[in-house]
């Protein structure tokens, strides 16, 4: 296969960047988009040139690094994958394919398609952890747990927050990634005790980050590359209402402007 | 003040006050449609005046505006804080899989306000202060806010005018009543299609009842 890449090349976070224009041939339909990225840069690196900059890590599509924004969509076209899983057959031989770095104000770009996702591990902080010592593997029976609620917090626990719903939303909304850190424990006997905190925490840590707000489009949904549900937001906006009525007062943060 | 409050309590109010809207406009659609009964304007004419004299739908007026007013300055404001939020757009953007309606909620909802504007000019505004003739019913004397509607609804630029507006409203209800519930927290495996349908359900009878009322006028 031939393809034209535009690819946004920018050299530090405080560089301005730019679209450069790339031509790589004879690529086989059965490389992955990565192993693409890694032909084009050999030929870059021969050339003496700096080769483009993009993170990747596990390339099985489970530890969330390989961000990029191809053709429109986070990790490209494909449902539930990442940019790792996604192979060159998926394109046309010919084809251009513009591959743009996560845009939000909250993931500034380092170099080239590699952003600073830092604000999830903030939102993290701020609250997705409970502070009990749980000890040891505890008895199987000690703590009954529906099988209904444990399929749904490990559901939300897949999240391997990889940003591509803050990349996919037209709000640059982290609702979604912030929904199943909460839900994860909401759903469990053992995150309930600090459930109020946990989410006032979190929701205010996300609006001070400056991540937009959800409008409910269900863009997140559809590119989530471990399908976590928007009834997830839901839940979080149910959790958050709750720890409102239910929980001791407590002062509202905002955030964006 | 509304600002200082989190994403998702700006989000709730914002839902309540569009689920308050959406009634609003189900009773006024309910007496609107009055104007297509065939009784000299009649019962048209006697709900017009029952909404303008009764005192309790006399002070949910005050609330209503209350609720257009926290609904279009919270949406303003939560969409300027989306826009921050993504100060460098994409060069190729927005090939996710959405409901078209909910990426254009600011814009339909800035054109289905522009013409509020001109719809209580040129209807509420002359009930509350203008001059309206009046008509005989069963002895007594009532204003004819029937006649005004039927004359506005006669001129074909108006008619057409209307028919456009109310479309940008339904498009805009499309993305409302099931939206609203999952800005609530209400999230159902069984029951959220069926508000997804509801919503959309809505959104056509709503507008189409809308539009039918100065369409039948102007042919009839």
């Amino acid at each position: 296969m031939n393809l034209t890449l535009k690819i946004w090349r920018q050299k530090n976070a405080t560089s301005k960047g730019k679209f450069v224009t790339y031509k790589v041939n004879d690529i086989s339909p059965n490389s992955s988009f990565l192993e693409m990225m890694d032909i084009l840069n050999e030929s870059i690196v021969l050339k003496g040139e700096d080769p483009v900059a993009f993170d990747h890590d596990c390339r099985e599509g489970i530890c969330g690094a390989c961000s990029m924004y191809i053709n429109g969509r986070p990790h490209g076209p494909d449902k539930a994958i990442t940019t790792c899983q996604l192979h060159m057959r998926r394109f046309k031989d010919g084809e251009t394919i513009v591959i743009e770095p996560w845009r939000a104000r909250p993931f500034p770009v380092l170099k080239d398609l590699i952003v600073d996702r830092t604000s999830f591990d903030k939102i993290i902080q701020a609250g997705g952890y409970i502070s009990v010592n749980t000890g040891g593997i505890p008895d199987a029976n000690a703590i009954p747990i529906p099988k209904v609620d444990s399929d749904l917090s490990m559901d939300a626990a897949s999240c391997i927050g990889c940003g591509a719903c803050v990349a996919a939303c037209k709000n640059a909304s982290a609702m979604l990634f912030v929904s199943a850190k909460v839900s994860q424990f909401a759903l469990l006997p053992q995150g309930k005790i600090e459930a109020a905190e946990r989410v006032h925490n979190m929701v205010a840590e996300m609006d001070r980050l400056g991540f937009g707000n959800c409008t409910n489009t269900g863009a997140c949904e559809a590119e989530c590359p471990k399908e976590i549900s928007i009834s997830n937001i839901a839940r979080l906006n149910r959790e958050f209402l709750c720890s409102k009525i239910g929980a001791p007062k407590v002062k509202e943060e905002t955030g964006g402007f | 003040m509304a600002l200082k409050y989190s994403s998702i309590t700006k989000k709730v109010i914002m839902a309540l006050a569009g689920l308050f809207l959406i009634s609003f406009l189900v009773v006024h659609l309910g007496i609107n449609l009055l104007i297509l009964k065939n009784d000299n304007r009649e019962s048209f004419n006697f709900a017009a005046h029952f909404m303008v004299t009764n005192p309790v739908i006399q002070s949910m007026q005050w609330i209503l505006f209350g609720g257009f007013i926290l609904h279009i300055l919270l949406g303003i404001a939560l969409q300027i804080q989306n826009w921050m939020a993504r100060p460098q757009r994409y060069k190729v953007e927005g090939f996710s899989h959405t409901s078209f309606f909910s990426k254009y909620m600011i814009h339909t909802g800035a054109i289905v306000f522009a013409f509020l504007i001109l719809h209580l000019i040129n209807f509420f505004f002359k009930a509350k202060f203008g001059d309206i003739p009046h008509i005989m019913i069963n002895g007594q004397e009532y204003e004819d806010m029937g006649i005004l509607v039927i004359e506005k609804f006669k001129e074909l630029p108006y008619v057409l005018m209307y028919v456009v507006w109310l479309l940008f409203l339904g498009f805009h209800l499309d993305h409302a009543f099931h939206s609203a519930l999952q800005s609530l927290g209400l999230n159902h495996s069984k029951y959220t299609p069926v508000a997804f349908g509801l919503s959309r359900a809505l959104a056509i009878l709503i507008a189409g009842g809308f539009i039918l009322i100065p369409v039948l006028i102007y042919i009839s």
